[in-house]
């Protein structure tokens, strides 16, 4: 899957033949990928699939069944603490210390990574200026909402300036304009040529990714600009349905494509419209609207439509192996 | 490495400072169980309830049972007329002595051969034992005093050294001192390293260029403070509210005892390494603590354990801090009766410090 992308030592991120078994289960398996300085590289896949567990391993929580990671030239696994002082990393959970200030946790990190004062200064007021805390550098952390939080945890991982920032679900449970303002700060740190990790589960982030590496089951499925995706990883064509009773007709098309009765790659519900992955459209679009008409269901509207990064992620979750 | 140490340490400061009331309480806890251990325990049991069937009722039947309560051992609860009675009130918990004084009693002492039946409540050790030696003495002096004008043909001369006396708390109160922070320095570090794993703020320290020793120094630090506190104050109040003399070389006697309470902080931090949850590592810091009172020599001399017991008892700081403090406190001595114990120490440090630093790597995988 890797679409011509060197892995060049050179590079930020470095993963060459990642394996990761946990008895068994293979959690993440032969993976391989590159990112470039300065990029914004999406790294999704469904829950499960082994994303963290790829994440720990470049951060060096986790040692590999066989393959390696090199972070900015230093291996994870064997240069950890080397490597830890000049990365950056927010997990899933928050981490800060919630009966400490904002001020206060920002003035712990730096110090853990070795800031001078003159240096911790000058870093706190940026952070707290970046996070939008100015007023509330003396608030207890937990009384902070997630917006700021979730700013303020980036601001401690980038007290040191790191090269490589991973960021681990950044935005999970805050609300939109607080996402929005967090991807405005991750656009802010890529420019000045920090490169960026990020895993998320909202599509519309996913678009906003550079590139994307696209994992399911442990397998690297997808690695591409998520435009070039929609066209290259698209098997089928996508068809929107505007119908009388979507539940009804939900249930008709899943019948028909249990029974073989019709090729449909995915069906899936998008609020009031139907999604259903055909092979062809011309060739389908008749016999779908012929099927839903007999049970009685009024067809409104039925049109191939561009994929969505959605529709790309499912039919590649569900391209046989 | 050392600015990271006290980053650790200045923040386990600033969230210690931010919970007063656990603060307080820190501080202040130690010294009340001082103030009840020490008021409650007592090895030599006074005014023991006792009942009496006395069937001879005349002058030598009560010179001898004058005889128990002029000593205050013994309160003389109720009198009844027949053995059966006797067990029946102890049945009852009425009384944990029965005497029973045959009719002919007094006949009987004229001949030199009078017998009493002594009935123990055998349910309870110090009660029993205090009860039966109280007992027994007093019948033999007794028996001795009818006996006129008789030389004793051997004399004891006993000296007692350190604490001639023989006063409770001059026993006590230095064990008391080893106990107290033992239990208080396992129990603070005890969630040191669990508590962070269980809200999730370790992963963030994991990535960071923390060493798992650098954690485990910088945690311990601000603790050690406490502790050193808490060993002061429980001093203070021993030697000058329960006027047990200190005896040795105070600076010496700091000095080890800050030994003594980072042993214990690495210990807990052992416990704190080793946990899944804050609850598991509550739980088995009070069981460590309550078995490090049994093996450490603090209720019974360790060397009076079965081997196995006496090697688990190692594990515990106490085991070594006991008669460094009994040492020093109580007897006077220096560092050269002890260095024995002294090393033991401190290799018990290294060992603790070294096992905290290497189980927390272990548990990361």
């Amino acid at each position: 899957m890797s679409n011509g992308t060197g892995l060049d030592p050179q590079q930020p991120i470095v993963v060459r033949n990642l394996t990761k078994k946990f008895g068994d289960f293979v959690a993440v398996d032969n993976v391989s990928f590159a990112v470039n300085a300065g990029e914004v590289f999406g790294w999704l896949g469904p829950n499960g699939a082994g994303k963290t567990t790829t994440i720990r391993m470049l951060l060096g929580l986790l040692h590999p069944t066989s393959g390696s990671t090199h972070v900015l030239g230093l291996n994870s696994a064997t240069q950890t603490k080397a490597m830890h002082a000049i990365v950056g990393y927010m997990s899933q959970q928050f981490t800060l210390y919630n009966d400490l200030t904002a001020a206060e946790n920002i003035r712990f990190y730096g110090m853990v990574y070795g800031l001078s004062n003159r240096d911790l200064r000058q870093r706190q007021a940026e952070i707290i200026q970046m996070a939008g805390l100015e007023g509330r550098e003396k608030a207890l952390t937990s009384t902070l909402s997630g917006g700021w939080k979730q700013r303020l945890a980036l601001g401690c991982a980038i007290v040191h300036r790191p090269k490589v920032v991973f960021l681990d679900e950044p935005t999970a449970g805050v609300d939109p304009i607080s996402r929005r303002d967090f991807w405005t700060l991750i656009y802010a740190m890529a420019k000045e040529g920090v490169t960026v990790l990020v895993t998320t589960h909202y599509m519309d982030e996913a678009e906003l990714c550079q590139r994307i590496g696209f994992i399911s089951q442990g397998r690297l499925v997808a690695l591409d600009r998520p435009g070039r995706l929609k066209q290259t990883q698209m098997r089928g064509d996508v068809l929107e349905l505007n119908v009388s009773n979507p539940d009804l007709a939900m249930r008709i098309l899943k019948a028909a494509q249990q029974s073989g009765q019709l090729p449909l790659d995915e069906v899936a519900l998008y609020g009031a419209q139907i999604h259903a992955v055909v092979p062809s459209a011309e060739a389908y679009k008749e016999v779908l609207r012929a099927l839903l008409s007999t049970a009685g269901i009024e067809v409104r509207s039925l049109e191939r439509i561009a994929p969505t990064l959605e529709d790309v992620f499912i039919s590649a979750v569900n391209a046989p192996a | 490495m050392l600015r990271r140490i006290w980053a650790i340490t200045q923040k386990e400061f600033i969230q210690l400072f931010r919970e007063r009331a656990t603060l307080i309480l820190l501080l202040v806890a130690p010294l009340l169980q001082l103030a009840l251990f020490a008021s409650a325990i007592h090895t030599d049991v006074k005014h023991i309830p006792m009942v009496v069937a006395d069937q001879s009722v005349n002058q030598a039947s009560r010179a001898y049972l004058n005889a128990f309560v002029q000593s205050d051992y013994f309160d003389i609860v109720a009198t009844v007329a027949s053995q059966a009675d006797l067990v029946t009130a102890i049945d009852n918990g009425q009384a944990s002595l029965g005497i029973l004084i045959p009719p002919d009693f007094a006949a009987q002492v004229k001949l030199g051969q009078a017998q009493v039946l002594m009935v123990v409540d055998g349910s309870d050790s110090y009660t029993t034992n205090s009860a039966y030696n109280t007992a027994n003495a007093i019948s033999q002096s007794y028996a001795v005093s009818l006996i006129h004008h008789s030389v004793t043909p051997l004399t004891m001369s006993v000296r007692i050294l350190y604490n001639p006396d023989l006063n409770q708390l001059w026993f006590i109160v230095p064990g008391l001192l080893a106990a107290l922070v033992q239990g208080l320095t396992l129990g603070l570090t005890a969630l040191a390293v669990v508590r962070e794993r269980e809200v999730g703020t370790i992963e963030a320290l994991l990535v960071t260029p923390i060493r798992p020793v650098e954690l485990m120094l910088g945690k311990t630090i601000p603790n050690l403070v406490i502790a050193f506190a808490n060993t002061t104050s429980i001093l203070a109040v021993a030697v000058f509210l329960f006027g047990v003399p200190f005896q040795g070389n105070l600076l010496l006697f700091a000095s080890l005892a800050i030994i003594f309470a980072f042993s214990g902080l690495g210990l807990g931090l052992v416990i704190s390494v080793a946990s899944q949850s804050q609850m598991q590592a509550q739980q088995l810091s009070g069981m460590f603590n309550f078995v490090g009172m049994f093996l450490a020599g603090f209720l019974f001399p360790a060397y009076a354990l079965p081997p196995v017991l006496r090697a688990i008892g190692y594990i515990f700081p106490m085991t070594y801090f006991l008669p460094i403090v009994r040492g020093i406190f109580t007897k006077g001595v220096g560092i050269t009766a002890i260095w024995g114990q002294v090393a033991a120490a401190c290799g018990l440090l290294v060992v603790v410090l070294f096992a905290a630093a290497r189980l927390f790597r272990a548990s990361l995988d």
